[in-house]
């Protein structure tokens, strides 16, 4: 005998298609939204203009948009959050994953987990009070706010997800790999860091790409502490991302401005697309 | 055969590096305590009654909350009323429904990319979309719509891993039982896996307390408070910061920095609480 489908089962089953959709469209959605209102702008200026313009001043009688100022500093700070934060957390990862007591990682592990969720105006906070000062205080700036204040928060807020994400890829390790070299007479660090630190490199290379997406993509952490001028990148200027010049300026933007700002949004965008794809390549490569 | 003691070389590697662990884990943590003890520190001794239960006043120069802890309740609840049944629908379409195996990976990977796409981005999105296209203006309407496109990655997620938990028996005795699909989820599937979607509701609801780059532009910054559902007119075209906003504009515009911190202060017990009930429910279900 064969069964009726039941219109309800019908119903039922194209309601969860269209959900299942959702992500898609959002993504999609959200693309060809950057995309259509992005490149007025670019085309208005000269993407060559835009890009590699070294002076932003959107506000002048003669307003220039070359935003090379922006996507060098994003590039910097991210590569100097990177330069910290990945060696402190690779390290805790290895701590919590081969070398903690149990009971010891299980007070580290949820501290890391909270490091996480703290929203990101509470560490903009923060730098703003403790940091700034502190830096122009060091030494001796007009004014603390800077590129460099931005780098120790956003190396600050890389940290949690580098952790997480190392730990996994360590704990996945096959154990015999280590007990191998463990009868081969290495010592317990030995084995961790020449046997399951390489065996889990793939992993800890995807913590790397989120640590980078998660810095380039931040911006009310870092629009605290950065000074939010246009400045071409120097360690203790005061500079402006690619994050935080969309957010400093959408508020009363207008005309080609606001248009310029869309244009950041989508550069910002495909620079966070290219980072995607490269993590999922080595997280399929870490599975397969 | 006689033992031989580690070479020099070797003993000094073998401390090195463990010193190196325990002291990135040690950096770590610390960094934790000292955030958390700051804002406290700074914070807690201005967290008064009055200043949670009243609106900023200019005649009697006093500032209150109350409007933004609102704002932040209203926010979850808006955007978990819409989340819930798409999130979760989507997840049952991807381990209930979902036959091709292609089909699957794209919605995998849309779901992906939006969790690493910057909230920036998204609040640039929602604004221009919901606020100018739909004409919502800045509202919790448009704030609550943009915070489901953020947070609906993570339901999705915890859904679908608590939804693979359920044994497959359950579902053919149902089936079995001559039940149809859509009934056997409803009566099998789904209350199995309650679990899941509690937790997944539950980061959510961090994800969307400590969100403040998507809620700038589309939520808005109103400080005063406003009785949304008053009118129809009210609730769509009102705007109303949430505390995260609130810490900022306090912090950045008007140079209040001990309601700052007594904002982040509310916002870390939050996340404290929120963190907690997380791990508890997670507990809960692995013991299942």
């Amino acid at each position: 005998m064969k069964q009726k489908l039941r219109p309800l089962e019908v119903i039922m089953n194209l309601l969860f298609l269209l959900c299942g959709l959702i992500a898609i469209v959002f993504v999609l959605f959200i693309s060809i939204y950057l995309i259509v209102s992005g490149l007025p702008a670019i085309r208005e200026i000269g993407l060559v203009d835009f890009l590699f313009g070294k002076e932003w001043a959107s506000t002048a009688a003669e307003p220039k948009f070359g935003i090379l100022p922006f996507i060098l500093t994003s590039i910097y700070g991210t590569a100097g959050a990177i330069l910290l934060g990945v060696p402190v957390g690779f390290m805790t990862a290895v701590f919590l994953a081969k070398v903690a007591p149990p009971r010891l990682a299980a007070v580290v592990r949820p501290a890391v987990d909270l490091l996480a969720g703290i929203p990101s105006v509470v560490y903009g906070l923060i730098g703003m009070m403790v940091l700034v000062p502190a830096v122009r205080v060091a030494f001796n700036l007009p004014d603390g706010a800077s590129l460099f204040c931005a780098i120790i928060v956003l190396a600050v807020m890389i940290l949690p997800s580098i952790i997480s994400v190392s730990e996994t890829a360590l704990k996945a390790v096959p154990k015999e790999y280590e007990e191998a070299s463990l009868a081969l007479g290495a010592t317990h660090i030995e084995t961790v860091f020449r046997v399951s630190v390489p065996a889990a490199s793939s992993g800890i290379a995807a913590s790397v790409v989120l640590g980078i997406g998660r810095a380039i993509g931040e911006a009310m952490a870092i629009i605290m502490v950065a000074g939010n001028v246009a400045n071409m990148p120097g360690l203790f200027q005061s500079v402006r991302f690619l994050t935080t010049a969309v957010a400093s300026e959408m508020a009363y933007a207008s005309g080609l401005q606001r248009q310029a700002l869309f244009s950041i949004a989508l550069v910002l965008f495909l620079f966070i697309m290219l980072i995607n794809v490269i993590l999922n390549t080595l997280l399929k490569r870490k599975k397969g | 055969m006689e033992i031989q003691p580690l070479s020099g070389k070797r003993k000094a590697y073998d401390r090195i590096l463990r010193f190196l662990l325990y002291f990135c884990a040690a950096l770590t943590c610390a960094l934790l305590v000292f955030i958390i003890g700051y804002i406290f520190v700074k914070g807690l001794p201005h967290v008064t009654w009055e200043f949670l239960s009243t609106e900023p006043s200019f005649i009697r120069d006093t500032i209150g909350i109350l409007p933004n802890i609102l704002n932040t309740i209203y926010l979850v609840v808006i955007t978990l009323i819409i989340i819930l049944p798409l999130g979760v629908g989507a997840a049952i379409y991807l381990t209930e429904y979902a036959s091709n195996r292609r089909f699957v990976a794209a919605i995998e990977f849309a779901t992906e990319t939006l969790t690493g796409i910057p909230s920036i981005i998204f609040g640039l999105v929602g604004m221009l979309f919901f606020c100018q296209l739909m004409g919502l203006q800045a509202s919790l309407l448009a704030g609550s719509l943009t915070l489901v496109i953020v947070t609906i990655p993570t339901i999705i997620r915890t859904t679908q891993e608590s939804l693979k938990t359920v044994p497959q028996s359950y579902r053919e005795a149902a089936l079995g039982l001559g039940a149809g699909k859509w009934h056997m989820i409803r009566t099998v599937v789904l209350p199995s896996s309650v679990d899941g979607i509690v937790t997944g509701c539950i980061l959510s609801v961090g994800r969307i307390v400590g969100e403040s780059a998507a809620l700038l532009f589309t939520a808005g910054m109103g400080m005063s408070l406003n009785n949304y559902f008053a009118s129809v007119d009210n609730f769509l075209h009102s705007s109303g910061a949430s505390l995260t906003v609130a810490l900022y504009v306090y912090a950045r515009e008007r140079a209040e920095f001990d309601v700052a911190f007594a904002i982040a202060a509310i916002l870390m017990l939050l996340t404290l609480i929120i963190n907690l009930s997380a791990k508890l429910v997670g507990k809960k279900l692995k013991k299942k």
